[in-house]
């Protein structure tokens, strides 16, 4: 993780980890709980992208872990997810990097889908499973919040240089 | 990769995580303060802003209806000491008061998909885990993950829970299931022909040793005799003001666990202090 001797800014990306942590249980009105992004996985997504030597599958998995815990879910299963997640976008940080914002965000709604997809599996497994079509809202909202969270997670890397 | 399976499987069948939970749950805890203070700011907005005429009101409704209360309360006392002294004569024992805790909810979002809260009280204060909660108005769930400071608990109507319950009126016993949906439970399986009716209160049966006895649960709203069916389909309403109360109770029992009927006996008549 550190074949890079000048990386700093460890703490901007904690805090970018936190700010998505707290946004996933901010509360909102019931309606709206359905259509809430999956800000911790864009915040890792965008991560794994742009600074693939530092966060990684150990990132992914330990914030996974966190999230268990605030949800209260099965401890690992969002471990699990956001630990492929991470890989995946490890693997494709080269092509991702390139492509257009749109295309980017199309990416990322096969992403978050295939994190809720492991989720569902693994819940179906344990007997938690709610097959509802609302249940992928979170992997449409992610796509189209992802333009925003792209531009401001760049704008706010450049600023405090984290590299 | 196999080290989370083996984290699932664990945390699936067996308790041992408990305290890794807990741990954790610490970490969690400052962030789940920080997201909770949008509502808590609305909170304070909103009493900030009440009118100096509203506040009078509302604390003259407050008192009428705290004398009302005393005043049932007066006939409680001598209903509660006749009745341990019939309980006496019948040598019958029953815990009949339980001590409370006071605890707030913190105003966080959980996976929308269950019903669960999360509570500012922890292993501190001894919670422990399926401890019942309650409000004012019934019962509300009990106590699944109790963290050092914080706990998260399950309410009666998260799909995957379920209440051993009594029907007021006749004392009918029969269970209690959680839907997922806001305030609405199911009484899954009582036959056609069973005695109940629209309006009819759910209290707890105290089987199953985990909730108290005689706390409402839910109101009976709608009842679905299909001929077709072995069993009746009845929805209930939670009493419980679930999606509302922001100051929950808990009950600390003591001892709750369900007696063998030989060990109930040997220990009444060997003592008859109660």
């Amino acid at each position: 993780m550190n074949n890079k001797p000048a990386s700093h800014g460890g703490i901007v990306i904690l805090l970018s980890f936190a700010i998505a942590l707290i946004l996933c249980m901010v509360q909102i009105p019931d309606y709206l709980k359905m259509y809430r992004p999956e800000f911790v996985t864009l915040i890792l997504i965008y991560w794994c992208i742009a600074l693939p030597h530092r966060v990684g599958i150990l990132t992914g998995w330990s914030v996974g872990f966190l999230l268990d815990i605030q949800m209260d879910s099965l401890l690992g299963l969002h471990a699990v997810a956001l630990a492929i997640t991470a890989y995946l976008a490890y693997k494709l940080h080269a092509r991702i990097r390139l492509y257009p914002l749109l295309q980017q965000s199309l990416i990322i709604l096969l992403l978050v889908t295939l994190s809720q997809m492991l989720i569902l599996w693994i819940n179906g497994i344990s007997g938690h499973a709610h097959g509802n079509w609302s249940y992928w809202m979170p992997a449409l909202s992610s796509m189209f919040s992802w333009p925003w969270i792209f531009y401001l997670m760049r704008t706010i890397r450049r600023m405090y240089g984290v590299n | 990769m196999v080290f989370s399976i083996i984290l699932l499987i664990t945390d699936h069948h067996t308790n041992m995580l408990r305290n890794v939970r807990s741990f954790f749950n610490l970490i969690i805890y400052p962030l789940q303060t920080i997201a909770s203070t949008p509502a808590n700011i609305g909170i304070w907005l909103n009493e900030q802003l009440d009118s100096h005429q509203s506040l009078i009101t509302e604390n003259e409704s407050y008192r009428t209806n705290n004398l009302l209360l005393k005043a049932q309360l007066q006939k409680f006392t001598s209903l509660q000491a006749e009745n341990i002294r019939l309980r006496s004569l019948l040598k019958s024992s029953r815990k009949l008061k339980d001590q409370m805790l006071i605890a707030e909810t913190i105003a966080v979002d959980l996976d929308p998909y269950k019903r669960q809260i999360v509570i500012n009280k922890g292993q501190r204060h001894s919670i422990y885990a399926g401890q019942p909660i309650l409000d004012a108005y019934g019962i509300m769930g009990q106590v699944i993950h109790p963290g050092i400071v914080s706990s998260s608990a399950i309410l009666i109507t998260d799909p995957s829970h379920a209440i051993p319950v009594q029907i007021n009126r006749n004392g009918l016993r029969t269970v209690l299931y959680g839907t997922g949906a806001a305030n609405y439970l199911e009484v899954q399986n009582l036959p056609n022909n069973a005695d109940i009716e629209l309006g009819d209160l759910l209290i707890t049966s105290g089987l199953g040793g985990r909730f108290p006895e005689g706390y409402p649960v839910a109101k009976v709203i709608n009842i679905i005799r299909d001929p077709g069916q072995p069993f009746a389909k009845v929805i209930a309403e939670a009493t419980a003001h679930l999606e509302q109360s922001r100051e929950v109770l808990l009950v600390m029992a003591q001892e709750n666990k369900p007696q063998l009927l030989s060990e109930q006996i040997t220990k009444e008549s060997g003592s008859s202090d109660e």
